[in-house]
């Protein structure tokens, strides 16, 4: 039986010359896990928007053909008709949030829905003790971490007794372990109390495993299927399948565990009979001791009142490397790039560029010296057009007039001077700061979550955008959550918690020591060094032709079965 | 943790009174209400300087640790304020008032047309004190508005509003979780600013100050809209044309008719049919409003605050305190409003006193308010230790 149905759905906003979304026919089965893919613009929030009654309700636009929930035609039915079957959660529970404790905020949807008093009181418990978080109850929602937050909005999402979840990207803004969690709570849903979730998540790796059915959006068009079936028309894909691929696995492993059985046999191949021991992997970021560092942080303190953000941080960072930041929320990444910017508020320690301290500076000279890209880009934008931005941004730096608009044409091609930079795709928005960053033409470059909201396309462009700028002698520092990113972009890794600095080294040696922080390719192939699919096809190239390259110095000592 | 332990949640039925919990905040603010009632009517100052004593000790006794609960002190602040800008004014326009010169200040001469008004001159005992006793009261009254603010939690006293007003109610919750997040977008974007070398500061930073802040409120109040919606609000509410009129009307008479009757009553000197028939009207025209509109809203409410006897009591010991003022204005007029012309020593009204004394009794009929920050300290102690492991 299905909960959802749609019936030859179209979607067109207003003004928009083609459909959103085109004919689109599908079924999501009652109970089970549905995974829905699909790069940014591709019409996968208008799906979900379909799901919940918001499109066309909130968003406008014209939509053809049905969409029945439980029976229920969105056509009649307001999303509030439909409160009691579907269940929404957003990318940013902020924003969604309506009261202002955990427990009240559990218990507004049921409000609303004119639960009795006894029922609601045991339903807020239920809720509670389902999703972990029954010592929040009384704390105010502001205070709790993203993770806890998530997990409240879906179970205030629940509470009122939903039997369809629909998410929206609800890890994209959490650290790996804080989005584990919200993914564990939320296979417990479907394995336990049999819910249906339709689930959208840039990230496939994290959950493709435990999906039913998947659903590939891209350009309006939707092919729905197990998710076997569609991921073999898909070209962009998690790395465990692009590996499978690679190796010839079959049937494609989903999970790192399946995955693990096939493993030892590549590994085998990845080794070449003669130099048992050592495995071929050529790191890009060995070329030893890199230049003088061009910038030097000593003694670096941030605190908020009572809250101590960055801990006497030592730090440098060297021309030609892309040292990537990583550490749970909160952990005092962003705090030290807007003190290293000189932007920030910073307590004590001296930071050094040229023998300049940025905080120092005016703000149009520090920029010169040093450009962030913060975590919310858009607040840098302020005109009208994205043309209008670049010439602002040419006179901000004192750049030849056209410098900005030419780098952002580098950066991405082909975005119309004409258009309003809050009309920008995400990966476009942040290609649009960093080139008026990138303007004043600074030598070093910090980034603070920039893969925010991006898909594979948009984050490959990135990588090789920000490889670019390390060739060119840039010092590139980025905070990011996404394990995956960092392992194709960086060469030095430094990881924080508490606002100290616990560990800093070469990427491909942190990355494979941490289980936490490890991409997938390094959990399958564990304990070797091989972090991305690209590192294995290389290997396996370097093994097939029997030149061996330079062995690793972090290869296993043997090769564990 | 052993006071958490033996401290959970209250259930509302066979309750211990003695139990912590939280006073029904409604039951606060009519405590403060009667005290600021009883101190808009005197300005003996040993009667308005009791009530501020009770306040203190009162509000000392039962606050909660909200991030609120240690604002009192700033309404305590902003009396004094009161107290020296009125003082203040009448030592400097205070003019030929009284008969007791204290000190003669220069006074600068003004144009004939500014008759009536002088600056500078003899200071007088009568005008100082005039000036204190107005000031005092004021200040006495903004005290017991602080103090309800401080005691009875604003968002639960809207979540205990009718039915009817629930819209209203939801606005103003709306309103209280956004300020926060514009202020918060505001520094955000103000940072960024400098990212781009720009000023962050004067009026040309403004439209670029602005627009990012306005971009992120729009799309916040877009998004909480949609949250709302989804979670079911505003279904089954729709009421017909003519009942939705007729409620309007009679809630709007209600406001007017309190109002009216809040001044008649504050006002010592309006005429006494201003004062409680008004209210009494404006209360009947207001509550059958609500009735006729939460009628056919479909809501519950989650954990509602009980009214129970606790909540009586500390109303009632506000209600006594007023009336036992307008007892003590019926019985004794000259010394509930000492004269300043002549200046005549302020006596304690016997009736008045024992009326403020009884309103300092909440300090231990209320319950013992649920303090957060042991459990909240628990939580993250648990944290800490979690996030570690």
């Amino acid at each position: 039986m299905s909960v959802i149905r749609l019936e030859g759905a179209t979607v067109t906003y207003t003004g928009a010359a083609s459909p959103a979304l085109a004919d689109v026919t599908l079924e999501v089965e009652d109970g089970g896990l549905c995974l829905v893919a699909g790069a940014t613009g591709s019409g996968k929030s208008t799906l979900l928007g379909l799901m919940t009654g918001m499109v066309p309700h909130f968003t406008g636009g014209r939509l053809d053909g049905r969409v029945l929930i439980g029976g229920r035609d969105t056509r009649t039915h307001p999303p509030r008709e439909i409160a009691d079957l579907v269940g929404r959660v957003g990318q940013d529970p902020l924003a969604g949030f309506v009261a202002d404790r955990v427990e009240d905020e559990l218990a507004y949807g049921m409000e609303q829905l004119a639960v009795p008093p006894g029922t609601m009181r045991t339903r807020v418990e239920q809720m509670l003790d389902l999703l972990g978080i029954a010592e929040l109850r009384d704390r105010p929602l502001r205070t709790l971490s993203g993770g806890q937050q998530q997990r409240v909005a879906i179970g205030a999402a629940l509470a009122a007794g939903p039997r369809i979840l629909v998410l929206d990207e609800p890890t994209s803004a959490l650290d790996p372990t804080a989005a584990e969690e919200v993914l564990a709570a939320v296979r417990r849903l479907v394995d336990d109390l049999g819910l249906t979730v339709v689930l959208a998540e840039h990230r496939l790796e994290r959950v493709i495993g435990y999906a039913d059915q998947l659903i590939r959006v891209a350009d309006g068009r939707v092919t729905s299927g197990t998710p076997d079936e569609v991921l073999r028309e898909m070209d962009r894909v998690p790395p465990i399948v692009e590996l499978a691929r690679l190796a010839g696995w079959t049937p494609t492993p989903l999970t790192i565990r399946a995955a693990r059985r096939h493993a030892a046999s590549l590994r085998h191949r990845l080794l070449t009979p003669d130099d048992a021991g050592a495995s071929h992997v050529t790191q890009p970021a060995d070329h030893a001791v890199p230049a003088r560092p061009i910038l030097t942080a000593r003694g670096l303190s941030v605190t908020y009142r009572d809250l101590i953000a960055v801990r006497a941080v030592d730090f440098e960072a060297a021309p030609g490397v892309v040292t990537v930041l990583m550490g749970r929320n909160g952990s005092g990444k962003s705090s030290l790039l807007w003190a290293l910017q000189g932007s920030g508020p910073r307590r004590a320690g001296t930071v050094s560029l040229d023998g300049h301290d940025p905080a120092a500076l005016e703000p149009a000279a520090a920029r010169r010296l040093v450009g962030l890209v913060p975590q919310t880009p858009s607040d840098l934008l302020y005109r009208e057009t994205v043309s209008a931005e670049c010439e602002q941004a040419d006179r901000e730096s004192g750049a030849a007039p056209g410098t900005c608009i030419a780098l952002l044409a580098e950066l991405v091609p082909g975005v119309e001077g004409a258009r309003h930079p809050r009309d920008l795709s995400e990966g476009q928005r942040l290609a649009l700061v960093l080139a008026i960053q990138l303007s004043a033409s600074p030598r070093v470059v910090l980034l603070d979550e920039p893969t925010r909201g991006l898909d594979y396309a948009a984050k490959s462009r990135l990588a090789e955008v920000l490889r670019s700028m390390a060739a060119d002698g840039r010092a590139v520092l980025l905070a990011t959550h996404d394990v995956e990113f960092a392992a194709s972009v960086a060469d030095r890794l430094v990881m924080m918690a508490q606002g100290e600095i616990v560990a800093d080294g070469p990427a491909r040696d942190l990355l494979t020591a941490s289980p936490a922080f490890a991409p997938q390719v390094a959990r399958i192939l564990a304990p070797g060094p091989w972090l991305t699919v690209a590192d294995v096809a290389e290997a396996l190239a370097a093994a097939s032709s029997g030149s061996a390259p330079p062995a690793a110095n972090s290869a296993p000592a043997a090769d564990r079965p | 943790m052993t006071i958490r332990g033996s401290l959970q949640r209250r259930g509302t039925a066979g309750f211990d009174p003695r139990l912590p919990r939280a006073l029904h905040p409604g039951a606060w603010w009519v405590w403060a209400v009667g005290l600021a009632t009883a101190a808009s009517r005197t300005t003996n100052p040993l009667l308005l300087g009791l009530i501020i004593g009770v306040l203190v000790v009162v509000v000392n006794a039962r606050r909660s640790d909200a991030p609120w609960a240690g604002m009192f002190r700033i309404y305590l602040l902003a009396g004094l304020v009161v107290i020296v800008l009125r003082v203040g004014l009448r030592i400097v326009f205070g003019g030929p008032y009284g008969t007791h010169v204290l000190f003669t200040l220069p006074e600068i001469p003004l144009p004939d047309w500014a008759v009536g008004v002088s600056i500078g001159g003899p200071v007088t005992l009568e005008s100082v004190m005039a000036g204190f006793y107005d000031g005092l009261r004021l200040a006495t009254t903004i005290a017991c508005v602080g103090a309800a603010n401080v005691l009875a939690d604003a968002r639960r006293l809207l979540r205990s509003v009718p039915n009817a007003l629930h819209e209203v109610g939801a606005a103003l919750v709306v309103a209280l979780t956004v300020a926060p997040q514009l202020v918060e977008s505001l520094l955000r974007v103000r940072r960024a600013r400098r990212l781009r070398g720009g000023r962050s500061t004067g009026i040309r930073s403004i439209p670029g100050l602005m627009l990012p802040v306005l971009a992120d409120a729009l799309d916040r109040s877009l998004a909480l809209a949609a949250a709302m919606d989804a979670r079911g609000y505003g279904r089954l509410t729709a009421l017909p044309a003519r009942a939705r009129h007729m409620t309007s009307a009679l809630v709007l008479v209600g406001l007017g008719g309190v109002a009216v009757g809040l001044y008649g009553l504050l006002d010592a000197t309006s005429p006494g049919w201003l004062g409680l028939p008004m209210l009494a009207i404006g209360i009947a025209a207001g509550a059958a409003g609500l009735w006729l509109g939460g009628r056919r809203v479909a809501r519950t409410v989650y954990r509602p605050d009980p009214w129970q006897r606790d909540e009586t009591l500390v109303a009632g010991a506000g209600i006594v305190a007023a009336a036992a003022m307008w007892l003590a204005g019926t019985i004794a007029p000259a010394a509930v409003n000492p004269s300043v012309m002549p200046p005549a020593w302020p006596v304690l009204v016997p009736v008045a006193t024992v009326g403020i004394l009884i309103a300092l009794l909440p300090a231990w009929l209320a319950p013992p308010v649920r303090l957060a920050v042991t459990t909240a300290q628990a939580h993250s102690n648990g944290q800490a230790r979690t996030g570690e492991a």
